[in-house]
Protein backbone atom coordinates (compact mmCIF):
# COMPACT_ATOMS: atom_id res chain seq x y z
CA UNK A 1 0.00 0.00 0.00
CA UNK A 2 1.43 3.63 -1.02
CA UNK A 3 1.45 6.64 1.38
CA UNK A 4 -0.98 8.55 -1.41
CA UNK A 5 -3.70 5.60 -1.30
CA UNK A 6 -6.81 7.20 -0.92
CA UNK A 7 -10.56 5.61 -0.65
CA UNK A 8 -13.15 6.88 -3.12
CA UNK A 9 -16.09 6.02 -1.46
CA UNK A 10 -19.88 6.02 -2.21
CA UNK A 11 -22.97 5.36 -0.31
CA UNK A 12 -26.20 4.79 -2.14
CA UNK A 13 -29.04 4.90 0.80
CA UNK A 14 -33.20 5.56 0.19
CA UNK A 15 -34.18 8.22 2.19
CA UNK A 16 -33.71 8.87 5.66
CA UNK A 17 -34.52 5.47 7.15
CA UNK A 18 -33.36 4.13 9.94
CA UNK A 19 -31.00 1.57 8.04
CA UNK A 20 -30.17 4.50 5.87
CA UNK A 21 -28.80 6.42 9.24
CA UNK A 22 -27.41 3.60 10.52
CA UNK A 23 -25.36 3.04 7.49
CA UNK A 24 -23.89 6.42 7.25
CA UNK A 25 -23.22 6.69 11.11
CA UNK A 26 -21.31 3.54 11.07
CA UNK A 27 -19.57 4.19 8.06
CA UNK A 28 -18.45 7.62 8.73
CA UNK A 29 -16.93 6.49 12.59
CA UNK A 30 -15.10 3.48 10.66
CA UNK A 31 -13.28 6.18 8.06
CA UNK A 32 -12.59 8.23 11.36
CA UNK A 33 -11.02 5.59 12.87
CA UNK A 34 -9.09 3.72 10.25
CA UNK A 35 -8.83 6.30 7.43
CA UNK A 36 -7.98 9.44 8.88
CA UNK A 37 -7.09 12.15 5.71
CA UNK A 38 -7.45 8.99 3.11
CA UNK A 39 -11.08 8.79 2.59
CA UNK A 40 -14.07 10.65 0.63
CA UNK A 41 -17.51 10.10 1.26
CA UNK A 42 -20.42 10.49 -1.34
CA UNK A 43 -24.18 9.67 0.05
CA UNK A 44 -26.64 9.46 -2.53
CA UNK A 45 -30.20 8.87 -1.75
CA UNK A 46 -31.92 6.73 -4.48
CA UNK A 47 -35.49 8.20 -3.42
CA UNK A 48 -34.41 11.88 -4.66
CA UNK A 49 -32.05 10.64 -7.44
CA UNK A 50 -33.28 7.57 -8.62
CA UNK A 51 -31.44 7.70 -12.47
CA UNK A 52 -28.13 7.10 -10.54
CA UNK A 53 -29.01 3.58 -8.96
CA UNK A 54 -28.25 2.16 -12.89
CA UNK A 55 -24.66 3.74 -12.79
CA UNK A 56 -22.88 1.88 -10.28
CA UNK A 57 -25.39 -1.19 -10.78
CA UNK A 58 -26.82 -0.95 -7.19
CA UNK A 59 -29.67 -3.18 -6.61
CA UNK A 60 -29.55 -3.37 -2.77
CA UNK A 61 -29.63 -0.97 0.08
CA UNK A 62 -27.52 0.33 1.54
CA UNK A 63 -24.71 -0.38 -0.62
CA UNK A 64 -21.07 1.15 -0.36
CA UNK A 65 -19.35 1.01 -3.41
CA UNK A 66 -15.55 1.64 -3.00
CA UNK A 67 -14.50 3.18 -6.15
CA UNK A 68 -10.80 3.73 -5.33
CA UNK A 69 -8.80 1.77 -4.83
CA UNK A 70 -9.82 -0.79 -7.32
CA UNK A 71 -11.27 -3.20 -8.16
CA UNK A 72 -14.94 -1.40 -7.56
CA UNK A 73 -16.06 -3.19 -4.57
CA UNK A 74 -19.37 -3.32 -3.10
CA UNK A 75 -20.50 -3.50 0.59
CA UNK A 76 -23.94 -4.60 1.15
CA UNK A 77 -25.81 -3.70 4.11
CA UNK A 78 -25.97 -1.41 7.00
CA UNK A 79 -22.14 -1.39 8.05
CA UNK A 80 -22.70 -2.84 11.64
CA UNK A 81 -20.52 -5.43 11.30
CA UNK A 82 -17.21 -3.20 11.47
CA UNK A 83 -14.69 -6.08 10.84
CA UNK A 84 -16.13 -7.51 7.58
CA UNK A 85 -16.37 -3.12 6.63
CA UNK A 86 -12.65 -3.36 6.90
CA UNK A 87 -12.47 -6.40 5.47
CA UNK A 88 -14.86 -5.21 2.25
CA UNK A 89 -12.31 -2.00 2.07
CA UNK A 90 -9.31 -3.84 2.00
CA UNK A 91 -8.35 -1.43 4.96
CA UNK A 92 -7.28 -4.77 7.28
CA UNK A 93 -6.08 -7.43 5.01
CA UNK A 94 -8.24 -10.85 5.41
CA UNK A 95 -6.13 -13.38 7.56
CA UNK B 1 -72.39 -39.97 -37.97
CA UNK B 2 -75.97 -38.76 -39.25
CA UNK B 3 -77.33 -35.26 -39.54
CA UNK B 4 -79.23 -35.38 -36.58
CA UNK B 5 -76.12 -36.42 -34.57
CA UNK B 6 -73.88 -34.01 -36.41
CA UNK B 7 -76.35 -30.72 -35.49
CA UNK B 8 -76.71 -31.85 -31.74
CA UNK B 9 -72.74 -31.99 -31.49
CA UNK B 10 -72.61 -28.75 -33.03
CA UNK B 11 -74.93 -27.10 -30.53
CA UNK B 12 -73.53 -28.56 -28.32
CA UNK B 13 -70.48 -27.09 -29.02
CA UNK B 14 -71.70 -23.95 -28.99
CA UNK B 15 -72.90 -24.05 -25.78
CA UNK B 16 -69.77 -24.61 -24.41
CA UNK B 17 -68.53 -22.08 -26.44
CA UNK B 18 -71.09 -19.53 -24.75
CA UNK B 19 -70.06 -20.69 -21.23
CA UNK B 20 -66.56 -20.49 -21.77
CA UNK B 21 -66.97 -16.73 -22.57
CA UNK B 22 -69.36 -16.12 -19.79
CA UNK B 23 -66.23 -17.22 -17.93
CA UNK B 24 -63.44 -15.84 -19.36
CA UNK B 25 -64.26 -12.27 -17.76
CA UNK B 26 -60.75 -11.89 -17.31
CA UNK B 27 -59.11 -9.18 -18.24
CA UNK B 28 -56.10 -10.37 -20.83
CA UNK B 29 -53.59 -8.80 -22.68
CA UNK B 30 -52.52 -10.21 -26.69
CA UNK B 31 -49.24 -11.54 -26.76
CA UNK B 32 -48.97 -11.17 -30.32
CA UNK B 33 -47.98 -14.79 -30.55
CA UNK B 34 -49.63 -16.84 -33.49
CA UNK B 35 -51.68 -19.51 -31.56
CA UNK B 36 -50.86 -18.34 -27.93
CA UNK B 37 -53.63 -15.94 -27.42
CA UNK B 38 -55.98 -18.44 -28.91
CA UNK B 39 -55.19 -21.44 -26.54
CA UNK B 40 -54.88 -18.87 -23.84
CA UNK B 41 -58.16 -17.24 -25.01
CA UNK B 42 -56.68 -14.22 -25.47
CA UNK B 43 -53.19 -13.99 -23.87
CA UNK B 44 -51.68 -13.27 -20.94
CA UNK B 45 -53.33 -11.71 -17.43
CA UNK B 46 -54.02 -8.31 -17.79
CA UNK B 47 -52.18 -6.55 -14.77
CA UNK B 48 -50.52 -9.24 -13.02
CA UNK B 49 -47.12 -11.35 -13.41
CA UNK B 50 -46.76 -14.59 -15.77
CA UNK B 51 -44.01 -17.27 -15.03
CA UNK B 52 -42.42 -17.96 -18.42
CA UNK B 53 -39.95 -20.85 -17.63
CA UNK B 54 -37.75 -23.61 -19.19
CA UNK B 55 -34.51 -24.57 -19.98
CA UNK B 56 -31.19 -22.43 -21.70
CA UNK B 57 -32.08 -21.54 -25.85
CA UNK B 58 -35.98 -22.90 -24.92
CA UNK B 59 -37.51 -19.96 -26.30
CA UNK B 60 -38.15 -17.55 -23.16
CA UNK B 61 -36.37 -14.71 -23.98
CA UNK B 62 -38.12 -14.26 -26.83
CA UNK B 63 -41.62 -14.89 -26.12
CA UNK B 64 -40.51 -12.11 -23.87
CA UNK B 65 -39.61 -9.88 -25.89
CA UNK B 66 -42.63 -10.42 -28.31
CA UNK B 67 -44.83 -9.57 -25.87
CA UNK B 68 -43.16 -6.18 -24.88
CA UNK B 69 -42.63 -5.26 -28.41
CA UNK B 70 -46.24 -6.52 -29.83
CA UNK B 71 -47.77 -3.99 -26.29
CA UNK B 72 -45.75 -0.72 -27.77
CA UNK B 73 -45.90 -1.36 -31.35
CA UNK B 74 -49.59 -2.70 -31.77
CA UNK B 75 -51.37 -1.83 -28.67
CA UNK B 76 -49.76 1.57 -27.80
CA UNK B 77 -48.82 -0.40 -24.44
CA UNK B 78 -44.90 0.90 -23.81
CA UNK B 79 -42.81 -1.48 -21.92
CA UNK B 80 -40.00 -2.03 -19.45
CA UNK B 81 -36.95 -4.43 -20.26
CA UNK B 82 -35.15 -5.71 -17.20
CA UNK B 83 -32.41 -8.13 -18.45
CA UNK B 84 -30.19 -9.86 -15.64
CA UNK B 85 -28.64 -12.02 -18.43
CA UNK B 86 -27.90 -9.97 -21.42
CA UNK B 87 -26.72 -6.82 -22.05
CA UNK B 88 -29.32 -4.52 -24.20
CA UNK B 89 -26.68 -4.07 -26.72
CA UNK B 90 -26.46 -7.97 -27.64
CA UNK B 91 -30.66 -8.62 -26.98
CA UNK B 92 -31.03 -5.57 -29.52
CA UNK B 93 -28.96 -7.46 -31.58
CA UNK B 94 -30.16 -10.63 -31.37
CA UNK B 95 -34.19 -9.67 -32.34
CA UNK B 96 -33.15 -7.51 -34.94
CA UNK B 97 -33.61 -10.78 -37.02
CA UNK B 98 -37.52 -10.74 -36.12
CA UNK B 99 -38.20 -7.00 -36.58
CA UNK B 100 -37.66 -5.86 -33.39
CA UNK B 101 -36.05 -2.41 -33.77
CA UNK B 102 -35.41 -1.80 -29.72
CA UNK B 103 -33.38 1.17 -30.24
CA UNK B 104 -36.42 2.72 -31.97
CA UNK B 105 -38.92 1.74 -29.53
CA UNK B 106 -36.50 3.80 -27.18
CA UNK B 107 -36.14 6.50 -29.09
CA UNK B 108 -39.67 6.89 -29.35
CA UNK B 109 -40.35 6.33 -25.85
CA UNK B 110 -42.12 3.09 -25.86
CA UNK B 111 -39.90 1.13 -24.39
CA UNK B 112 -37.49 1.62 -21.57
CA UNK B 113 -34.54 -1.05 -20.42
CA UNK B 114 -32.34 -1.84 -17.57
CA UNK B 115 -29.95 -3.92 -17.78
CA UNK B 116 -29.50 -5.06 -14.41
CA UNK B 117 -25.52 -6.93 -13.94
CA UNK B 118 -24.93 -8.61 -10.34
CA UNK B 119 -21.30 -9.48 -10.16
CA UNK B 120 -21.64 -11.68 -6.60
CA UNK B 121 -17.33 -11.25 -6.28
CA UNK B 122 -17.59 -7.97 -5.47
CA UNK B 123 -20.16 -7.90 -3.56
CA UNK B 124 -19.62 -8.00 1.02
CA UNK B 125 -22.33 -8.27 3.35
CA UNK B 126 -22.00 -6.19 6.13
CA UNK B 127 -25.08 -6.07 7.94
CA UNK B 128 -28.72 -5.70 7.23
CA UNK B 129 -30.05 -4.90 3.39
CA UNK B 130 -32.98 -4.81 1.31
CA UNK B 131 -33.41 -4.56 -2.78
CA UNK B 132 -34.62 -1.73 -2.44
CA UNK B 133 -32.69 -0.50 -4.95
CA UNK B 134 -34.07 -2.86 -7.68
CA UNK B 135 -37.09 -1.20 -6.96
CA UNK B 136 -36.33 2.41 -7.33
CA UNK B 137 -34.87 1.22 -10.74
CA UNK B 138 -37.86 -0.48 -11.94
CA UNK B 139 -40.12 2.41 -10.39
CA UNK B 140 -38.10 5.03 -12.23
CA UNK B 141 -38.09 3.50 -15.55
CA UNK B 142 -41.49 2.43 -15.73
CA UNK B 143 -42.75 6.32 -14.96
CA UNK B 144 -39.91 7.19 -17.81
CA UNK B 145 -42.25 5.70 -20.50
CA UNK B 146 -45.77 5.10 -18.68
CA UNK B 147 -44.58 1.41 -18.83
CA UNK B 148 -47.93 -0.85 -18.72
CA UNK B 149 -45.95 -4.38 -20.11
CA UNK B 150 -42.35 -5.50 -17.88
CA UNK B 151 -39.96 -8.05 -18.73
CA UNK B 152 -37.59 -9.54 -15.72
CA UNK B 153 -35.30 -12.22 -17.87
CA UNK B 154 -34.03 -14.15 -16.22
CA UNK B 155 -35.13 -13.81 -12.12
CA UNK B 156 -32.34 -16.41 -11.00
CA UNK B 157 -29.18 -13.83 -11.65
CA UNK B 158 -30.93 -12.73 -8.47
CA UNK B 159 -29.87 -15.79 -6.55
CA UNK B 160 -26.84 -16.33 -8.30
CA UNK B 161 -25.49 -12.82 -7.52
CA UNK B 162 -27.15 -12.32 -3.84
CA UNK B 163 -25.52 -13.89 -1.42
CA UNK B 164 -28.64 -14.06 0.97
CA UNK B 165 -30.83 -16.27 0.00
CA UNK B 166 -33.57 -15.53 2.50
CA UNK B 167 -33.28 -12.05 1.33
CA UNK B 168 -33.70 -12.51 -2.01
CA UNK B 169 -36.54 -14.73 -1.38
CA UNK B 170 -38.49 -12.26 0.87
CA UNK B 171 -37.68 -8.97 -1.74
CA UNK B 172 -39.27 -11.43 -4.64
CA UNK B 173 -42.96 -11.76 -2.84
CA UNK B 174 -42.14 -8.05 -2.24
CA UNK B 175 -41.65 -6.95 -6.06
CA UNK B 176 -44.52 -9.75 -7.44
CA UNK B 177 -46.63 -7.69 -5.06
CA UNK B 178 -45.40 -4.34 -6.33
CA UNK B 179 -46.12 -5.17 -9.81
CA UNK B 180 -49.87 -6.48 -8.96
CA UNK B 181 -50.32 -3.16 -7.22
CA UNK B 182 -49.39 -1.13 -10.04
CA UNK B 183 -51.02 -3.25 -12.27
CA UNK B 184 -48.09 -3.89 -14.47
CA UNK B 185 -48.71 -6.95 -17.07
CA UNK B 186 -45.53 -8.99 -16.76
CA UNK B 187 -43.70 -11.63 -18.02
CA UNK B 188 -40.95 -13.09 -15.45
CA UNK B 189 -38.58 -15.81 -17.44
CA UNK B 190 -36.95 -18.13 -14.83
CA UNK B 191 -34.27 -21.32 -15.60
CA UNK B 192 -36.29 -24.60 -15.58
CA UNK B 193 -35.57 -26.97 -12.83
CA UNK B 194 -34.50 -30.80 -11.89
CA UNK B 195 -38.09 -32.02 -10.75
CA UNK B 196 -39.55 -29.00 -10.23
CA UNK B 197 -40.95 -26.14 -13.05
CA UNK B 198 -37.91 -23.50 -11.88
CA UNK B 199 -34.57 -23.92 -10.49
CA UNK B 200 -35.77 -21.78 -6.95
CA UNK B 201 -39.15 -22.27 -7.10
CA UNK B 202 -40.24 -19.19 -8.38
CA UNK B 203 -43.68 -21.06 -9.26
CA UNK B 204 -44.67 -20.25 -5.79
CA UNK B 205 -44.77 -16.95 -5.94
CA UNK B 206 -46.72 -16.59 -9.12
CA UNK B 207 -50.08 -17.67 -8.79
CA UNK B 208 -51.77 -16.42 -12.18
CA UNK B 209 -50.33 -17.60 -15.21
CA UNK B 210 -47.40 -20.59 -15.39
CA UNK B 211 -46.02 -21.32 -18.81
CA UNK B 212 -43.76 -24.21 -19.38
CA UNK B 213 -41.43 -23.99 -22.64
CA UNK B 214 -39.43 -27.23 -23.67
CA UNK B 215 -36.97 -27.83 -26.43
CA UNK B 216 -35.97 -31.72 -26.89
CA UNK B 217 -34.54 -34.04 -29.74
CA UNK B 218 -37.54 -36.30 -30.95
CA UNK B 219 -36.35 -38.63 -33.99
CA UNK B 220 -33.77 -36.68 -34.75
CA UNK B 221 -35.77 -33.28 -35.07
CA UNK B 222 -35.58 -30.31 -32.78
CA UNK B 223 -39.16 -30.24 -31.38
CA UNK B 224 -40.16 -27.23 -29.20
CA UNK B 225 -43.19 -27.43 -27.02
CA UNK B 226 -45.26 -25.18 -24.91
CA UNK B 227 -47.92 -26.07 -22.02
CA UNK B 228 -49.79 -23.53 -19.84
CA UNK B 229 -48.96 -25.26 -16.77
CA UNK B 230 -51.54 -22.56 -14.74
CA UNK B 231 -53.97 -20.04 -15.66
CA UNK B 232 -56.06 -18.92 -12.52
CA UNK B 233 -59.23 -17.91 -13.57
CA UNK B 234 -59.52 -19.12 -16.93
CA UNK B 235 -59.55 -22.19 -19.38
CA UNK B 236 -56.75 -23.25 -21.07
CA UNK B 237 -55.51 -26.09 -23.45
CA UNK B 238 -53.72 -28.43 -21.57
CA UNK B 239 -51.69 -30.19 -23.66
CA UNK B 240 -48.58 -29.55 -24.80
CA UNK B 241 -48.47 -28.10 -28.17
CA UNK B 242 -45.80 -27.27 -30.37
CA UNK B 243 -44.20 -24.13 -31.32
CA UNK B 244 -41.52 -23.03 -33.98
CA UNK B 245 -39.21 -20.25 -33.82
CA UNK B 246 -37.85 -18.59 -37.14
CA UNK B 247 -37.57 -15.54 -38.85
CA UNK B 248 -41.25 -14.84 -38.58
CA UNK B 249 -41.02 -14.94 -34.65
CA UNK B 250 -42.65 -17.53 -32.40
CA UNK B 251 -45.77 -19.53 -33.89
CA UNK B 252 -47.72 -21.86 -31.18
CA UNK B 253 -49.81 -24.76 -32.77
CA UNK B 254 -52.86 -24.14 -32.65
CA UNK B 255 -53.68 -21.84 -34.75
CA UNK B 256 -57.16 -22.28 -34.29
CA UNK B 257 -59.43 -19.44 -35.72
CA UNK B 258 -63.08 -20.66 -35.10
CA UNK B 259 -64.24 -17.69 -36.32
CA UNK B 260 -66.12 -18.37 -39.18
CA UNK B 261 -65.59 -14.64 -40.95
CA UNK B 262 -63.11 -15.83 -43.82
CA UNK B 263 -63.56 -13.36 -46.82
CA UNK B 264 -65.43 -15.49 -49.11
CA UNK B 265 -63.93 -15.22 -52.87
CA UNK B 266 -66.32 -15.03 -55.43
CA UNK B 267 -63.39 -15.78 -57.92
CA UNK B 268 -62.99 -19.53 -59.52
CA UNK B 269 -59.89 -21.21 -60.01
CA UNK B 270 -59.46 -23.79 -62.71
CA UNK B 271 -59.06 -27.26 -61.69
CA UNK B 272 -56.91 -27.96 -64.23
CA UNK B 273 -59.20 -31.02 -65.77
CA UNK B 274 -61.74 -29.11 -68.14
CA UNK B 275 -64.69 -31.41 -67.79
CA UNK B 276 -64.24 -31.02 -64.22
CA UNK B 277 -64.15 -27.51 -64.12
CA UNK B 278 -67.69 -27.41 -66.06
CA UNK B 279 -69.03 -30.12 -63.53
CA UNK B 280 -68.48 -27.39 -61.18
CA UNK B 281 -70.67 -24.98 -62.86
CA UNK B 282 -68.45 -21.76 -62.07
CA UNK B 283 -65.21 -22.91 -64.57
CA UNK B 284 -63.54 -24.09 -61.23
CA UNK B 285 -63.22 -24.11 -57.26
CA UNK B 286 -64.13 -20.73 -55.61
CA UNK B 287 -60.42 -19.09 -54.68
CA UNK B 288 -59.62 -20.10 -51.03
CA UNK B 289 -62.07 -22.67 -50.80
CA UNK B 290 -60.90 -26.58 -49.10
CA UNK B 291 -62.08 -29.03 -51.67
CA UNK B 292 -61.96 -32.87 -50.75
CA UNK B 293 -60.84 -35.35 -53.54
CA UNK B 294 -61.45 -38.94 -51.53
CA UNK B 295 -61.64 -42.77 -53.62
CA UNK B 296 -59.77 -45.44 -53.16
CA UNK B 297 -56.39 -46.49 -53.63
CA UNK B 298 -55.40 -46.07 -57.56
CA UNK B 299 -58.50 -43.78 -58.48
CA UNK B 300 -56.41 -41.22 -59.79
CA UNK B 301 -56.91 -38.77 -56.95
CA UNK B 302 -52.71 -37.70 -57.42
CA UNK B 303 -53.73 -37.31 -61.17
CA UNK B 304 -56.15 -35.03 -60.62
CA UNK B 305 -54.27 -33.03 -57.76
CA UNK B 306 -51.29 -32.76 -59.79
CA UNK B 307 -53.74 -31.06 -63.36
CA UNK B 308 -54.29 -28.58 -60.47
CA UNK B 309 -50.96 -28.00 -59.53
CA UNK B 310 -49.90 -27.38 -63.08
CA UNK B 311 -52.55 -25.11 -63.78
CA UNK B 312 -51.65 -22.60 -60.64
CA UNK B 313 -48.43 -22.80 -61.79
CA UNK B 314 -49.16 -22.33 -65.05
CA UNK B 315 -51.15 -19.14 -64.38
CA UNK B 316 -47.86 -17.77 -62.47
CA UNK B 317 -48.96 -18.47 -59.01
CA UNK B 318 -47.44 -20.84 -56.17
CA UNK B 319 -48.62 -24.04 -55.68
CA UNK B 320 -47.67 -26.34 -52.51
CA UNK B 321 -48.03 -29.83 -52.62
CA UNK B 322 -47.31 -32.10 -49.21
CA UNK B 323 -46.54 -35.84 -50.67
CA UNK B 324 -46.63 -37.90 -47.56
CA UNK B 325 -46.25 -41.13 -49.46
CA UNK B 326 -43.91 -40.13 -52.47
CA UNK B 327 -40.98 -38.48 -52.87
CA UNK B 328 -40.61 -35.25 -55.23
CA UNK B 329 -39.30 -36.55 -58.22
CA UNK B 330 -41.46 -40.15 -58.03
CA UNK B 331 -44.62 -37.78 -58.54
CA UNK B 332 -43.21 -35.80 -61.27
CA UNK B 333 -42.29 -39.23 -62.66
CA UNK B 334 -45.28 -40.42 -62.31
CA UNK B 335 -47.01 -37.32 -63.39
CA UNK B 336 -45.13 -36.90 -66.41
CA UNK B 337 -46.80 -40.72 -67.53
CA UNK B 338 -50.15 -38.95 -67.27
CA UNK B 339 -48.64 -36.07 -69.57
CA UNK B 340 -48.14 -33.27 -66.70
CA UNK B 341 -44.78 -32.31 -66.50
CA UNK B 342 -44.81 -30.68 -62.84
CA UNK B 343 -40.52 -30.58 -63.22
CA UNK B 344 -40.19 -27.22 -65.37
CA UNK B 345 -42.60 -25.32 -62.11
CA UNK B 346 -40.37 -27.16 -59.64
CA UNK B 347 -37.65 -25.58 -61.53
CA UNK B 348 -39.24 -22.20 -61.94
CA UNK B 349 -39.88 -22.20 -58.02
CA UNK B 350 -43.47 -21.79 -58.79
CA UNK B 351 -44.12 -25.06 -57.23
CA UNK B 352 -42.54 -26.76 -53.93
CA UNK B 353 -43.22 -30.37 -53.31
CA UNK B 354 -42.83 -31.27 -49.87
CA UNK B 355 -42.28 -35.06 -49.13
CA UNK B 356 -42.13 -35.98 -45.13
CA UNK B 357 -43.15 -39.00 -43.35
CA UNK B 358 -46.13 -38.45 -41.23
CA UNK B 359 -44.97 -40.51 -38.40
CA UNK B 360 -42.27 -38.55 -37.90
CA UNK B 361 -42.35 -36.88 -34.41
CA UNK B 362 -45.93 -36.64 -34.24
CA UNK B 363 -49.38 -35.14 -35.30
CA UNK B 364 -48.88 -31.57 -33.95
CA UNK B 365 -45.30 -31.12 -34.69
CA UNK B 366 -46.45 -32.38 -38.28
CA UNK B 367 -49.06 -29.65 -38.67
CA UNK B 368 -46.19 -27.27 -37.07
CA UNK B 369 -44.00 -28.07 -39.95
CA UNK B 370 -46.68 -27.77 -42.60
CA UNK B 371 -47.68 -24.27 -41.28
CA UNK B 372 -43.86 -23.29 -41.54
CA UNK B 373 -43.45 -23.97 -44.69
CA UNK B 374 -47.15 -22.49 -45.74
CA UNK B 375 -45.50 -19.73 -44.37
CA UNK B 376 -42.58 -19.78 -45.87
CA UNK B 377 -43.58 -20.56 -49.25
CA UNK B 378 -46.48 -18.53 -49.22
CA UNK B 379 -48.50 -20.56 -51.69
CA UNK B 380 -51.97 -19.61 -53.31
CA UNK B 381 -52.94 -22.80 -53.46
CA UNK B 382 -51.93 -26.23 -51.34
CA UNK B 383 -52.44 -29.90 -52.27
CA UNK B 384 -52.69 -32.61 -49.01
CA UNK B 385 -51.84 -36.12 -50.71
CA UNK B 386 -53.43 -37.58 -49.27
CA UNK B 387 -54.32 -35.99 -45.54
CA UNK B 388 -55.77 -39.39 -44.51
CA UNK B 389 -51.86 -40.36 -44.20
CA UNK B 390 -51.58 -38.41 -40.72
CA UNK B 391 -54.31 -41.19 -39.49
CA UNK B 392 -51.29 -42.59 -38.80
CA UNK B 393 -49.40 -40.68 -36.46
CA UNK B 394 -52.78 -39.75 -34.52
CA UNK B 395 -56.46 -40.65 -33.64
CA UNK B 396 -58.87 -40.20 -35.93
CA UNK B 397 -60.55 -37.72 -33.56
CA UNK B 398 -57.31 -35.90 -33.39
CA UNK B 399 -56.35 -35.78 -37.35
CA UNK B 400 -59.87 -34.92 -37.60
CA UNK B 401 -59.25 -31.86 -34.63
CA UNK B 402 -56.05 -30.95 -36.78
CA UNK B 403 -57.78 -30.35 -40.25
CA UNK B 404 -60.20 -28.58 -39.09
CA UNK B 405 -57.94 -26.14 -37.74
CA UNK B 406 -55.39 -26.31 -40.78
CA UNK B 407 -58.64 -25.84 -42.49
CA UNK B 408 -59.29 -22.57 -41.32
CA UNK B 409 -55.67 -21.48 -41.36
CA UNK B 410 -55.75 -22.07 -44.82
CA UNK B 411 -59.22 -20.46 -45.87
CA UNK B 412 -57.99 -16.96 -43.71
CA UNK B 413 -55.31 -17.01 -46.03
CA UNK B 414 -57.41 -17.31 -48.99
CA UNK B 415 -55.31 -20.45 -49.92
CA UNK B 416 -57.17 -23.28 -52.30
CA UNK B 417 -56.69 -26.36 -50.47
CA UNK B 418 -57.14 -29.69 -52.22
CA UNK B 419 -57.41 -32.61 -49.69
CA UNK B 420 -56.81 -35.79 -50.83
CA UNK B 421 -58.59 -38.37 -48.95
CA UNK B 422 -58.25 -42.38 -49.38
CA UNK B 423 -61.39 -43.66 -49.06
CA UNK B 424 -62.33 -47.67 -49.87
CA UNK B 425 -65.79 -47.18 -50.16
CA UNK B 426 -68.38 -44.34 -50.24
CA UNK B 427 -69.63 -42.21 -46.68
CA UNK B 428 -67.58 -41.31 -43.84
CA UNK B 429 -65.11 -43.41 -42.42
CA UNK B 430 -63.79 -43.07 -38.92
CA UNK B 431 -62.02 -39.54 -39.80
CA UNK B 432 -64.32 -37.50 -41.48
CA UNK B 433 -64.03 -33.83 -42.24
CA UNK B 434 -66.19 -33.75 -45.19
CA UNK B 435 -68.70 -31.36 -43.27
CA UNK B 436 -66.02 -28.48 -43.05
CA UNK B 437 -65.25 -28.59 -46.88
CA UNK B 438 -66.33 -26.46 -49.31
CA UNK B 439 -66.66 -28.72 -51.92
CA UNK B 440 -66.57 -32.92 -51.88
CA UNK B 441 -65.76 -35.25 -54.90
CA UNK B 442 -65.68 -38.68 -55.28
CA UNK B 443 -64.04 -41.16 -57.35
CA UNK B 444 -64.65 -44.89 -57.29
CA UNK B 445 -63.71 -48.01 -59.08
CA UNK B 446 -66.54 -49.66 -60.82
CA UNK B 447 -66.42 -53.58 -61.30
CA UNK B 448 -68.59 -54.68 -64.26
CA UNK B 449 -67.46 -58.62 -65.84
CA UNK B 450 -65.23 -57.28 -68.32
CA UNK B 451 -63.46 -54.57 -66.53
CA UNK B 452 -62.42 -51.85 -64.22
CA UNK B 453 -63.78 -48.25 -64.78
CA UNK B 454 -63.22 -45.22 -62.61
CA UNK B 455 -66.58 -42.87 -61.55
CA UNK B 456 -66.22 -39.68 -60.47
CA UNK B 457 -69.17 -37.38 -58.93
CA UNK B 458 -69.61 -34.54 -57.00
CA UNK B 459 -71.24 -34.77 -53.62
CA UNK B 460 -71.30 -31.69 -52.96
CA UNK B 461 -70.06 -27.92 -54.15
CA UNK B 462 -70.91 -25.04 -51.66
CA UNK B 463 -72.22 -21.87 -53.78
CA UNK B 464 -71.88 -23.65 -57.33
CA UNK B 465 -74.98 -24.90 -59.01
CA UNK B 466 -72.99 -27.85 -59.81
CA UNK B 467 -73.79 -30.83 -62.01
CA UNK B 468 -75.01 -33.98 -60.42
CA UNK B 469 -74.15 -36.38 -62.96
CA UNK B 470 -71.74 -39.24 -62.47
CA UNK B 471 -69.02 -39.82 -65.19
CA UNK B 472 -66.75 -42.31 -65.99
CA UNK B 473 -62.83 -41.02 -65.34
CA UNK B 474 -60.13 -42.14 -67.98
CA UNK B 475 -56.75 -41.58 -67.43
CA UNK B 476 -54.99 -41.04 -70.53
CA UNK B 477 -51.19 -40.33 -71.09
CA UNK B 478 -52.23 -36.51 -71.79
CA UNK B 479 -54.18 -36.86 -68.32
CA UNK B 480 -57.64 -36.86 -66.75
CA UNK B 481 -60.63 -36.89 -68.70
CA UNK B 482 -64.10 -37.35 -68.15
CA UNK B 483 -67.11 -38.04 -70.34
CA UNK B 484 -70.34 -39.38 -70.06
CA UNK B 485 -71.38 -42.54 -68.97
CA UNK B 486 -72.59 -43.62 -71.99
CA UNK B 487 -69.96 -44.44 -74.76
CA UNK B 488 -67.11 -47.35 -73.85
CA UNK B 489 -63.65 -46.65 -72.66
CA UNK B 490 -62.40 -47.26 -76.40
CA UNK B 491 -63.98 -44.25 -78.04
CA UNK B 492 -63.74 -42.36 -74.93
CA UNK B 493 -59.29 -43.04 -74.92
CA UNK B 494 -60.02 -41.82 -78.66
CA UNK B 495 -62.07 -38.42 -77.71
CA UNK B 496 -59.30 -37.51 -75.12
CA UNK B 497 -56.40 -37.45 -77.40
Amino acid sequence: MTVTEHWDLRLYVAGHTEKSVRAINNLKRICREHLEGRYSIEVIDLVEKPQLAAGDQIIALPTLVRRLPEPIKKILGDLSDQERVLVGLDVRRQT
Amino acid sequence: MDELDRATRKSRSTCARERLRLIDQLQKVPTGIQGLDELTRGGLPAGRPTLVCGGPGCGKTLLAMTFLVHGAVDHAEPGLLVSFDERIEDLTVNVASLGFDLADLQRRKLLATDYVRIDRQEMHETGEYDLEALFIRLGHAVQVVGARRVVLDTIDALFAGIPNEAIVRSELRRLFDWLKDRQLSTVITAERGEGSLTRHGIEEYVSDCVILLDHRIIDDLSTRRLRVVKYRGTSHGTNEYPFLIDDQGITVVPITSTRLAHPASDETVSSGVSELDSMLGRGGYFRGSSIMLSGGPGTGKTTIAAHFADRTCGSGERCLYFAFEESPSQLARNMRSAGIDLQPWIDQGLLRVQSSRPSLGGLELHLALMLKALRDFSPTAVVFDPLSALVASGTHYQTASMAVRLADYLKSKTITALYLSLQDQEGPSGFDISSIMDTWIVIRNERSESELSRRLHIVKARGMEHSSAVRRMFITDTGVRLTDLAPGPAQAEKSGR
